[in-house]
């Protein structure tokens, strides 16, 4: 087959046969076929690189729209990458390269044509311990919305309210807005920070171990939230709690030292997991 | 035997057998407090040495009688001298050093604000580390510099620069000093500036990245706001080292004792006022004391300054990072 028909992918081949040319074509901003619809987030391949050290080693995997997918394993064994290279936080402080590509609705997020701003607009991202900017809580949220720009006062005052009210703090903080959000508790600030991520309404959710640092009320609120949010947002969150991998994903990522070693439905993941060293992890044998 | 009790016991448990490591710590207390506490009392004589040299021009009815009227006399007129401590009908205004010490202040300001927070902020937010690496231990070193050598530099080669650029009668003048004294405040800002933009925490940063903010938007938006107070502890601290600069001003500035807002005339600061007379003064003269009055205000002003910039920052910083709602 002639090179330029490859790089021309036709409607009627299968989804199969799409693919595989859309690995091989290099820039490509178009919409997505039908049959990758529902997938908002396509992994293929992906290597990551601190330096010439690689923390992941290939790693394909999807997740599906208005999907919950948990990522659970031992650390160091590259959760943390693997959610950063889908926004591509890490390469702002740190020497970064990577092989294989991420696609986000269809666009290759490693494609040199992408606006780095632009993606991560569309992905929010909350960190493992909570990051409110030393402002006012009000400017916190707000924050997101001054970047895109051009809203009005009144837009920017409902956004944030409704925000706060979608991660479930808008009653503990609606008579202190004005207040420095370092005043806030450990639990409050991260729903801040969901909050702040939740106020741009990206189209999927980052989570790098949310709770880690908050007691089990918190992390129960930040649980029920999760499932709130899921109806309108495509969420990936790493956790070391399985029972929290268990009660708030659909989907199951177990990782071990930069490898995807099974990735399926939380239900069987938890159940009856097709792989060895997952069965071990999960039970506590290892980890 | 011995050995056998050492054995059964925990090591937590065990007797140091090295009594002086117990006492290290309690020694090098006292040093220290004792160290800390010489300094202080250096400092205070200081202070009362100054002020005890300077008491007269209060305390003794005669020289009050004389100083105090000419104080802060203005000219009457272009030609009148208001400072001639030595003269039969002695003056002892300090109004034209007064003003010569906030032109070339201003000056100095004027020039080094921009350039060492811009630099500072480029360094902590832009330059990749390497370049960081090497512009910051340079810029330091710039405070190293002996003043001689910044004044003599200004003298010869500032000098001739600014005249040809601004046509000015004298060669010497305010700006010249202004522009020699800022490269004294610039390597302070600089420094200070510089650690208060690294020391907002990176969370804080990626937190922004993270919404879509560019690099730009992340350093005006969140990493200059949290660093402020600290900048602006870097000013003050610029501020107290550009108007305490004696021996630039001096070779630099010109030494005329001018009553004038006009930047492009010969200057005199109250700093170079003290350096150029003092050796010459008689001791115990009124004209001795007037120019320790003039340490009194230096020294009032700078403490002024140092006290604003610790305090400020201790109070914001602490609460900008701790929490305080
Ligand atoms: N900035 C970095 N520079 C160099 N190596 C890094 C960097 N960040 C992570 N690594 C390495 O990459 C590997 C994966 O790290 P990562 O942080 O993704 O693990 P993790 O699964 O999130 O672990 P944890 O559960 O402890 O958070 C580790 O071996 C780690 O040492
Ligand atoms: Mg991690």
């Amino acid at each position: 087959m002639p090179a330029n028909t490859m790089s021309q992918p036709s409607k009627t081949q299968s989804g199969q046969t799409e693919r595989s040319i859309r690995l091989q074509t290099e820039t490509r901003t178009g919409i997505a076929p039908a049959a990758d619809a529902q997938k908002i987030i396509e992994i293929l391949d992906l290597k990551y690189f601190y330096g010439n050290v690689r923390a992941l080693h290939g790693i394909s995997m999807d997740v599906k729209k208005n999907e919950v997918v948990a990522m659970i394993g031992p650390s160091g064994c590259g959760k943390s990458t693997l959610l950063k290279s889908i926004n591509r936080i890490a390469e702002v402080s740190t020497d970064v390269h990577t092989e294989g590509k991420i696609l986000l609705g269809g666009e290759n997020v490693y494609d040199p044509a992408m606006d780095i701003t632009e993606l991560r607009r569309r992905i929010g991202m909350v960190f493992q311990k909570p990051n409110p900017f030393p402002k006012s809580i009000y400017e916190n949220i707000a924050y997101g919305l001054k970047i895109i720009g051009g809203f009005a006062k009144k837009q920017v005052d409902e956004i944030v309210e409704r925000s706060l009210k979608q991660a479930a703090i808008w009653d503990e903080v609606k008579d202190r807005l004005d207040k420095n959000a370092l005043g806030l508790s450990g639990g409050q600030q991260q729903r801040l920070c969901i909050a702040r991520a939740l106020a741009t309404e990206p189209e999927v959710i980052l989570m790098d171990e949310p709770c880690s640092a908050l007691d089990p009320i918190s992390t129960q609120k930040i649980e029920n939230l999760i499932d709130e949010l899921k109806p309108k947002y495509t969420i990936i969150i790493v956790t070391h709690n399985m029972q929290q991998a268990a009660r708030v994903s659909d989907r199951t990522a177990f990782m071990m030292l930069g490898k995807l070693v099974e990735f399926d439905a939380t239900s069987k993941i938890f159940t009856k997991p097709a792989d060895k060293l997952t069965e071990d992890y999960i039970t506590g044998r290892f980890g | 035997m011995a050995e056998a009790i050492i054995e059964s016991m925990p090591l937590s448990r065990q007797v140091r057998t090295n009594p002086a490591a117990k006492n290290a710590d309690a020694a090098a207390r006292v040093a220290i407090t004792a160290v800390a506490v010489f300094a202080l009392a250096i400092i205070f004589l200081i202070l009362i040495f100054i002020f005890k040299e300077a008491k007269d021009v209060f305390f003794d009815a005669k020289k009050r009688d004389q100083v105090l009227p000419t104080l802060f006399m203005m000219p009457a007129n272009e030609n009148q001298a208001v400072w001639t401590p030595i003269s039969k009908n002695p003056k002892y205004s300090l109004m034209p050093m007064l003003l010569g010490t906030l032109k070339t202040t201003l000056v100095a300001m004027f020039i080094a604000i921009p350039i060492s927070v811009l630099a500072a902020i480029y360094t902590a937010c832009f330059a990749p580390r390497w370049v960081r690496e090497i512009v910051k231990p340079a810029i330091e070193l710039l405070a190293g510099f002996p003043s001689v050598v910044l004044g003599f530099f200004a003298l010869i080669a500032i000098a001739g620069f600014m005249q040809r650029l601004t046509g000015a009668d004298y060669r010497l003048n305010a700006i010249v000093g202004g522009i020699a004294v800022s490269l004294t405040a610039i390597p302070i800002i600089f420094t200070i500036a510089e650690d208060a933009l690294s020391a907002v925490p990176k969370a804080m940063q990626e937190a922004s990245y993270g919404l879509g903010a560019t690099e730009w938007e992340t350093a005006f938006y969140i990493v200059l706001p949290a660093a402020y107070p600290g900048i602006f502890a870097g000013i003050l601290l610029g501020l107290g080292r550009a108007f305490g600069e004696t021996l630039i001003v001096l070779l630099a500035a010109g030494n005329a004792l001018i009553v004038s807002w006009d930047f492009l005339v010969p200057t005199k600061t109250l700093t170079a006022t003290i350096g150029a007379e003092m050796g010459e003064v008689v001791y115990g003269d009124t004209h001795y004391n007037v120019l320790f009055l003039i340490g009194v205000f230096l020294f009032v002003f700078s403490v002024i300054i140092n006290s604003i910039a610790e305090f400020y920052v201790k109070g914001r910083l602490m609460k900008k990072f701790s929490g305080a709602a």
